[in-house]
């Protein structure tokens, strides 16, 4: 009962925090948006009892991605776009794309879950706690993408230090 | 114990998903179609996680971290893109950033 309650709750704050988000026309307003957005999916995170992934989301998406895009938008000046139109010129094309894809989701949804044909549910193996259940697969089964994964962030440094160097 | 079924996990990450295709197609500043990319990105989570502890699995939440992974160095390499472009064009409306189009 408290974890529909709590459902729900997260619910509405992704929701509108998304609606807000995408709507506002102040750049800053929409980060603090994305902000209550990001916050409800780790509540959900929560819920679904994936804890690791609740931190990760707080420290990585709002403490990191989150300050990284707030420090752009001081870093360029926005003031003269917010008086613009804040749709741009084939907005039309960009309603049948949204609804389309809508459409899509809402046909796929509507046939029913047995139309995935999902793999019968295993019954879960509770020894220890989540986080070290996905320490224990993340580092034996999923080691090599792990490693990858620690390169492709490298890359990225390096890359983002070239970009936003002053003369490429 | 299971309260609120799958389904409506489903529905909130599909909702989420059109939302954020919505934000990117329709906005024209550069940074706002950048978060509604990271809406995307967390609709998607959101179902990894919601099957993840349906099947009592924790693929599903791995996956998730790889997500995470791909989206900080995106968000890295795509804001230094965005601040090379506003250098060069001193504007962030995509409609102006078209010299690739013709």
């Amino acid at each position: 009962m408290v974890s529909a309650i709590l459902f729900y709750l997260f619910a509405l704050m992704i929701l509108g925090g998304a609606v807000l988000m995408v709507t506002r026309r102040n750049a800053v307003h929409a980060a603090l948006w994305l902000v209550v957005t990001l916050l409800g999916v780790a509540g959900v995170f929560l819920l679904r009892s994936a804890e690791f992934l609740f931190v990760v989301q707080i420290m990585l998406y709002i403490g990191g991605v989150v300050l990284l895009i707030l420090f752009v938008i001081m870093l360029v000046n926005l003031d003269a776009e917010a008086r613009q139109p804040r749709f741009h010129r084939q907005w039309l094309l960009a309603l049948a794309c949204a609804v389309v894809v809508g459409a899509e989701i809402v046909y796929v949804l509507l046939s029913g879950l047995e139309a995935f044909r999902l793999a019968p549910a295993v019954t879960a193996v509770q020894t220890g706690g989540s986080t070290e259940r996905l320490a224990d697969v993340l580092f034996s089964e999923y080691l090599l993408p792990f490693e990858i994964a620690s390169i492709l962030l490298l890359v990225a440094i390096v890359g983002s230090v070239v970009m936003a160097k002053k003369r490429i | 114990m299971a309260g609120v079924p799958l389904a409506w996990y489903l529905i909130l990450s599909a909702i989420l998903f059109a939302l954020g295709i919505a934000g990117f197609l329709f906005r024209r500043n550069l940074i706002t179609m950048f978060m509604s990319i990271e809406l995307m990105l967390n609709a998607v989570n959101l179902s990894f996680v919601a099957f993840s502890y349906k099947f009592g699995r924790v693929d599903g939440q791995i996956f998730t971290f790889f997500v995470m992974v791909v989206a900080a160095a995106e968000a890295a390499v795509g804001l230094a893109i965005i601040l090379a472009v506003f250098r060069t064009r001193k504007t962030l409306a995509v409609d102006e950033i078209d010299s690739l189009k013709y």
